[in-house]
């Protein structure tokens, strides 16, 4: 059963679908080092997105031509588990499963410091448990944890969020019924260390005022989750800090 | 799964030939950095499509073929066409294109192209409804690279604009609701002309139209495109290296006006006039 | 000069340590005058050298490292072993064999698929992998004791200051401990309590390794653990 859209994706108090401001981002959990096998891991949930990012490596390149002689292979698969939508997918990938897999390898690429292991590869692998639009942007958060936890050098961390135009106007973090119904979807990914933009891909129609106006919402927000990052990767580790120090002074 | 691609390595005198002669502002083949290369567009090469354009960027050679079918709408829009774009890099056209299924590289060339002709509505789709739900026309866009000698994006989607342009399907009636053809022509309804603009940036400079050695040296790769209003109606952002803000809105001023000087190009070499409709 | 961040907190890639003229120590990098942090980890400094000690990371061999192997495949010309790190390592023939001796030896017979080796990284450089040798007294293969790993990035905290933590270790735990770089550890005591108590103690020193007092709490862990024992409340 498909959603039927919407009368309205903002109401007369301007609040939209999910009852959000316009610039209001959806409540954001981030997880590190949630899985036993892989180098580095971490959960994302973001509104109703449920993302799983595991990372191997830098592990030797098999076959061995398959490895750069001067840099990491750096490799991404995006992937939508057959239950992660409203109506069930196939498991086999799409094209869109493709192209997402490829921007986001290229969002990760300028900061992963892959001169360090040559003749290597770096996996990273994004599984989309539930969808509600911006998994590219959760995925792509989730992923910078995922490589800082398995220890991978980085430049910065890669952060992402997408604004848009919903209704006439200019909004952040996207929901599934607001990416599909809305007048542009504006997805971007960004190194906040260095104020470089790492992804930007748009669909819809937005004069060139609107962009940047969207363009800024979604830089704003991107800071926002860059400092949920910063604290999510060194809480586990504060944790056990504290527990053990202060036990030990007892 | 998306691997970092294993390009042959440009030597270290021509890299930095390339760069010197940038930060003079030139390019290899004497280009400014906002010159796109000269393009002709020839229209209906292939005579069993319903549209078809081959266009020749520099040494860049891409031919598009219409196809126009009837078929089931989608279910979420039952009154609207279908649009499909997919894209080839056909072997023959590179050293570097192999057979088989259209790679990532193919898909996202189609993807790019298609989001500027379906979020710019270049093709009005309610019009291409024979019955709500039921029947419609599905106006298949296909992609062939013949010969890659840089910016595929710009060329396959000048070619695919022209195509579409210059096709006709059979007339058409409906009575008791059977579709009945016509013994005459008439075009598809396009209502706007999208024309996507391609930048690199290669060690802090922006160029536009990318040559192949310019691709091989690219640090990052943007594409604009842009519709008849100058509004943006597709951003892709390619290449392993990271683009600043400022550059974004330089490209953006650029495309804007090199998307008209195309598209003008374009609709003159077609002698068309938007009230033909 | 400036120093941002505090001695030992922990530090995420792409945050800001320094500006100054400072010496780049691992896991650090310079940009526009700024020294960046590369890897998660915990900061320090010695004098005017700035360094982040990553949580997690690959082995990358050094030469002279001493490093425990797995043989996962024989050839004609040698073993290929697997250090645990990104990059295979080879033991060539030539390590039990004169080049000239015209008599073939079958190697497995030598060192077999599944053996364990303690050797050390002879030569590397990032064109091709590891060569091992275990020419060297005391290395070769392993024939006793039980194996323990973990990140290779906590081996300097098992060592501690010289050897301070591991000599400790050996002296309370009673046990031959070989330590390799690459984050492979043996562990030969007279009797499986012993041996499970290092082990215990390793993994515990792995996963403390950034907190303060550790060495005090492994004494007090063992000490624990002996009373326990003597008491007849674990085997």
């Amino acid at each position: 059963m498909l959603a039927a859209k919407p009368i309205k994706l903002i109401n007369e108090d301007g609040l939209r679908v999910d009852g959000r401001k316009p610039n209001e981002l959806r409540p954001l959990k981030l997880e590190v080092g949630v899985l036993d096998k892989a180098d580095g891991s971490a959960y994302v949930e973001q509104g109703k997105n449920k993302i799983l990012v595991a990372v191997y490596g830098p592990r030797e390149a098999h076959p061995r031509h398959m490895g750069l002689p001067d840099r990491a292979v750096l490799r991404c698969r995006y992937h939508m588990a057959p239950f992660s939508t409203e109506e069930r997918r196939s498991p086999a990938p799409s094209r869109r499963d493709i192209e997402l897999s490829k921007v986001i390898r290229e969002a990760l690429e300028p900061a992963v410091i892959s001169e360090m292991y040559p003749r290597t590869t770096i996996d990273v692998f994004i599984e989309v448990l539930q969808s509600d639009g911006g998994t590219r942007c959760a995925g792509i958060t989730g992923a910078s944890l995922a490589l800082a936890d398995a220890g991978i050098p980085m430049k910065d961390l890669v952060v992402a969020c997408a604004a848009g135009k919903v209704d006439g106007k200019i909004v952040v973090d996207l929901c599934d019924l607001e990416d599909k119904y809305g007048e542009a979807d504006l997805p971007i990914a960004l190194m906040p260390a260095f104020n470089a933009l790492t992804l930007i891909q748009m669909d819809g129609l937005l004069t060139l005022n609107e962009f940047y106006e969207a363009l800024n919402m979604a830089k704003e927000a991107c800071k926002i989750i860059y400092e949920r990052q910063k604290q999510a990767l060194k809480s586990k580790y504060y944790q056990i800090k504290e527990l053990i120090e202060t036990e030990g002074e007892k | 799964m998306s691997s970092t691609p294993n390009l042959t390595p440009i030597t270290k005198i021509e890299r930095k030939n390339l760069i010197e002669l940038l930060n003079n502002g030139k390019r290899l083949d004497g280009r400014g950095l906002t010159d796109y290369r000269s393009f002709t567009i020839e229209k209906n090469v292939i005579e069993k499509a319903n549209g078809s354009a081959q266009i020749k960027l520099g040494k860049t050679k891409v031919m598009v073929g219409i196809k126009v079918e009837v078929g089931e709408p989608f279910s979420d829009t039952p009154d609207e066409g279908v649009l499909m774009v997919n894209a080839e890099l056909v072997p023959l056209a590179s050293p570097t294109f192999e057979p088989g299924p259209p790679d990532e590289n193919a898909i996202e060339l189609a993807r790019v192209v298609d989001r500027g002709l379906r979020e710019s509505k270049a093709l009005d789709l309610k019009k291409l409804c024979i019955k709500e739900g039921e029947k419609v026309f599905i106006v298949f866009v296909d992609i062939y690279v013949l010969d890659y000698d840089g910016n595929l994006i710009d060329a396959s989607a000048m070619a695919a604009l022209t195509a579409l342009l210059t096709a006709k399907i059979k007339a058409y009636e409906i009575k008791n609701g059977e579709l009945i053809y016509k013994n005459e022509f008439i075009p598809l309804p396009i209502q706007n002309y999208p024309i996507p603009v391609t930048f690199v940036k290669i060690n802090n400079t922006l160029l536009v139209d990318p040559s192949i050695e310019e691709e091989r040296v690219m640090d990052a790769r943007l594409t604009l495109t842009i519709d008849k209003d100058g509004k943006i109606c597709a951003i892709q952002k390619g290449g392993l290296k990271e683009l600043t803000l400022n550059e974004i809105e330089k490209a953006v001023n650029i495309a804007v006006e090199k998307s008209s000087e195309n598209r003008n190009k374009i609709l003159e070499a077609l002698n068309w006039e938007e009230q033909k409709r | 000069m400036t120093l941002f961040v505090e001695k030992r907190s922990i530090v995420v890639p792409g945050e800001v340590l320094a500006e100054g003229k400072y010496i780049l120590g691992a896991n650090t990098y310079l940009k526009n005058g700024k020294i960046y942090a590369s890897k998660l980890g915990l900061f320090d400094f010695t004098q005017d050298k700035l360094m982040v000690v990553p949580f997690k990371g690959a082995y990358i061999p050094n030469v002279n490292d001493q490093v425990i192997g797995k043989i996962i495949d024989v050839g004609l010309f040698g073993w290929i072993v697997d250090i645990a790190s990104p990059y295979e390592a080879l033991l060539p023939a030539s390590e039990i064999q004169d080049k000239r001796s015209k008599i073939k030896i079958d190697l497995t017979k030598i060192l077999d698929l599944g053996d364990l080796i303690l050797a050390k990284v002879a030569a590397f450089d990032r064109t091709r992998d590891p060569l091992l040798t275990i020419k060297e007294e005391g290395l070769g293969r392993i024939t006793s004791g039980k194996i323990v790993e973990i990140p290779p990035t906590k081996i300097p905290r098992l060592i501690g200051k010289k050897g301070s933590m591991i000599n400790m270790l050996k002296k309370e735990t009673e046990c031959e401990i070989y330590v390799g770089q690459n984050g492979v550890v043996l562990v030969s005591g007279k009797n499986p309590f012993n041996e499970n108590l290092a082990i215990e103690a390793i993994n515990k020193i792995a996963a403390e390794a950034h907190t303060q007092g550790l060495t005090d709490r492994i004494k007090e862990m063992i000490k624990k653990r002996r009373e326990e024992y003597a008491g007849g409340k674990t085997n």
